[in-house]
């Protein structure tokens, strides 16, 4: 039982990122601010790996969140000087590159016995044609279809890696863990395993784990960031991330560091609870099924919510796969229009802009053509609310989409001649003619978990 | 019954979900969350969002949390990428659900206010 006595009876985690372009002040300031066991970060979001895979093909060094290494030159030495251990999925498409990037930082700032472990396993790009031809079919779970009407656009593909294999890596003694796709949730439930020995049958444990990364995957979302009652939320500026205090049977408390700005009440973290859910009672993860109808949530005050009795059921036998593919062209352009009448001249100059389109022979169907009018209720359409039919000026945002990339670029000629051929006040177009960019479509769909091979490796 | 806007007696947020968006809807009080069940049935919530979703809407309860959470299918514009929507993410139909007025029953008012 040494083993067991060992372990830890309480583990700090935090998440400092809660996607690509998250502020940077987030995971410094935790490091800094009070105490750490480990640092999580989540910087990919669906079309984020697509992106990479492009930057990958452009040059082979890239491919990966460069923001990540950036961030570790800051704080990393504080990081190995209080012990925190850090997991993150910045590996994108190119966790190597990421890893040789990391190991440079280290030996910049003269660090010892560092380790960086890669977990991969996720990227199937390469061997796509040899799962299709071993009969798997990866129909989008959306609509059904079958991934032969768009595999010769297919961009990425990515399994969703479980927590397992991040465990493991941090059973070999990593102090950075660098994995390419995984599930947002899995960076804090890696840890829990590691330090709590959990294994695949506990499932209760899993699903609290679950339930926990699911909390902080947003960061700040969860201690009074995008909250309906704003007002009610001190020192929003100096917000704390969030920090998980996890205990060996799954019972854990939300908190964040003393001092910081913020609050953690059981309605800040029931909004995130809520945020990007589906059916509660069957969330599904590579690991486990969480129950999130389970659970009890108790306010114990001083910016504390502890969740217990948290349910599991056992996993499926497949990993979800997140695809993108090229999905046709889309172009946005904006013009501000001032009152008098702001709303009325920005209707005709939005009229002006498709009749001059058509009489040169480029027409756009209803699906194909964006027209809003911001500032007068774009976001609420159809919903009443008071003053949005006489606003003191509004932005004419219109735009285009479909197959044809000329068709799509066309447009974007025709809405800067509106400032000397329109109604009076149009002003506010910065930037351009709009361009024609490319769409990235997503294509969800299920792989059997045997045909997926993770490996995880350390280096220093 | 007087009537209010929902946000007297909830909050929300809301996300994208695919092609769709879902909006968790936050009781709160009990009384708010058993009055909020019986009231917002999938099809007046369908009503509500119109003119922002033009697929179905799915129901869905956690009791524990007094959380609604309403799947929108088709309230982004095609979703992701292919959306032009400055809202292309849904961030905001969670605000634009509490802006529904309803007939409140006072003990469910009361209820909320006793919980402040």
């Amino acid at each position: 039982m040494s083993e067991i006595t060992s372990r830890k009876d309480k583990v700090l985690i935090a998440n400092g990122q809660g996607f690509w372009g998250d502020s940077i002040l987030g995971p410094v300031r935790l490091v800094e601010e009070g105490p750490l066991d480990y640092l999580t970060l989540d910087y990919l979001a669906e079309v984020t790996m697509s992106i990479m895979q492009k930057l990958k093909g452009r040059d082979p060094s890239k491919g990966y969140a460069t923001d990540f290494v950036a961030l570790l030159d800051r704080i990393l030495p504080k990081a190995v000087e209080k012990g925190v251990k850090i997991v993150a999925n910045a590996g994108g498409v190119n966790p190597h590159a990421c890893k040789d990037a990391v190991l440079e930082v280290i030996r910049k700032h003269g660090l010892e016995g560092v380790k960086v472990a890669v977990v991969e396993g996720d990227d199937i790009l390469a061997g796509l044609d040899d799962l299709m031809a071993s009969g798997e079919r990866f129909e989008n779970m959306d609509t059904g279809e079958a991934l032969a009407t768009v595999r010769d656009r297919v961009s990425s593909a990515n399994v969703y890696l479980g927590a397992f294999p991040i465990a493991e890596a941090l059973d070999q003694g990593a102090q950075i863990v660098i994995t390419g796709r995984g599930t947002d949730p899995g960076l804090v439930i890696g840890p829990l395993i590691h330090e709590f020995g959990w294994g695949p049958d506990d499932l209760d444990q899993l699903a609290a784990g679950t339930v926990a990364g699911h909390i902080v995957e947003c960061g700040a979302q969860c201690t009074g960031g995008n909250y309906t009652d704003w007002e009610t939320i001190p020192d929003m500026a100096m917000i704390g991330y969030p920090v998980i205090e996890a205990q060996p049977d799954g019972t854990f408390t939300v908190t964040k560091h003393e001092g910081t700005g913020g609050r953690v009440t059981r309605d800040t973290v029931v909004h995130q609870l809520s945020y990007e859910m589906g059916d509660p009672a069957n969330y599904i993860t590579p690991d486990v099924v969480a129950d999130f109808t389970s659970f009890s949530i108790t306010d114990e005050g001083d910016d504390r919510v502890r969740i217990e009795g948290v349910k599991g059921h056992p996993a499926t036998p497949t990993y979800k796969v997140s695809m993108s593919y090229q999905d046709g062209w889309k172009s946005v352009g904006q013009l501000t229009i001032s009152g008098p009448d702001a709303l009325a001249k920005a209707r005709l100059a939005s009229d002006i802009v498709w009749a001059r389109l058509a009489y040169d022979g480029f027409e756009y169907s209803d699906d194909e053509k964006l027209i809003e009018f911001v500032g007068a209720n774009v976001c609420h359409e159809g919903v009443s609310v008071p003053g949005a039919d006489d606003p003191s000026e509004v932005v004419l945002r219109l735009g285009v989409k479909g197959p044809d990339r000329a068709r799509v670029a066309r447009f974007g000629s025709e809405l800067v001649p509106l400032v000397t051929s329109g109604p009076p006040g149009v002003t506010g177009f910065a930037g351009g003619r709009p361009k024609a960019t490319e769409i990235i479509g997503y294509w969800p769909a299920l792989l059997s978990k045997d045909k997926v091979k993770t490996s995880v490796q350390t280096y220093s | 019954m007087p009537q209010v806007q929902l946000s007297a007696i909830a909050s929300a947020r809301s996300g994208d979900k695919g092609e769709g968006s879902n909006v968790g809807l936050i009781a709160h009080s009990e009384a708010a969350y058993a009055f909020l069940r019986e009231a917002l049935t999938e099809d007046v919530v369908r009503a509500h969002f119109a003119g922002i979703n033009h697929g179905g809407v799915k129901r869905y309860a956690a009791d524990n949390m007094r959380v609604l959470n309403f799947l929108l299918e088709d309230s982004l514009g095609g979703g992701g990428s292919a959306s032009l929507k400055t809202d292309a993410q849904g961030k905001t139909h969670g605000l634009a659900l509490l802006r529904m007025t309803l007939d409140v029953p006072d003990d469910v008012l009361a209820s909320v206010e006793a919980g402040r």
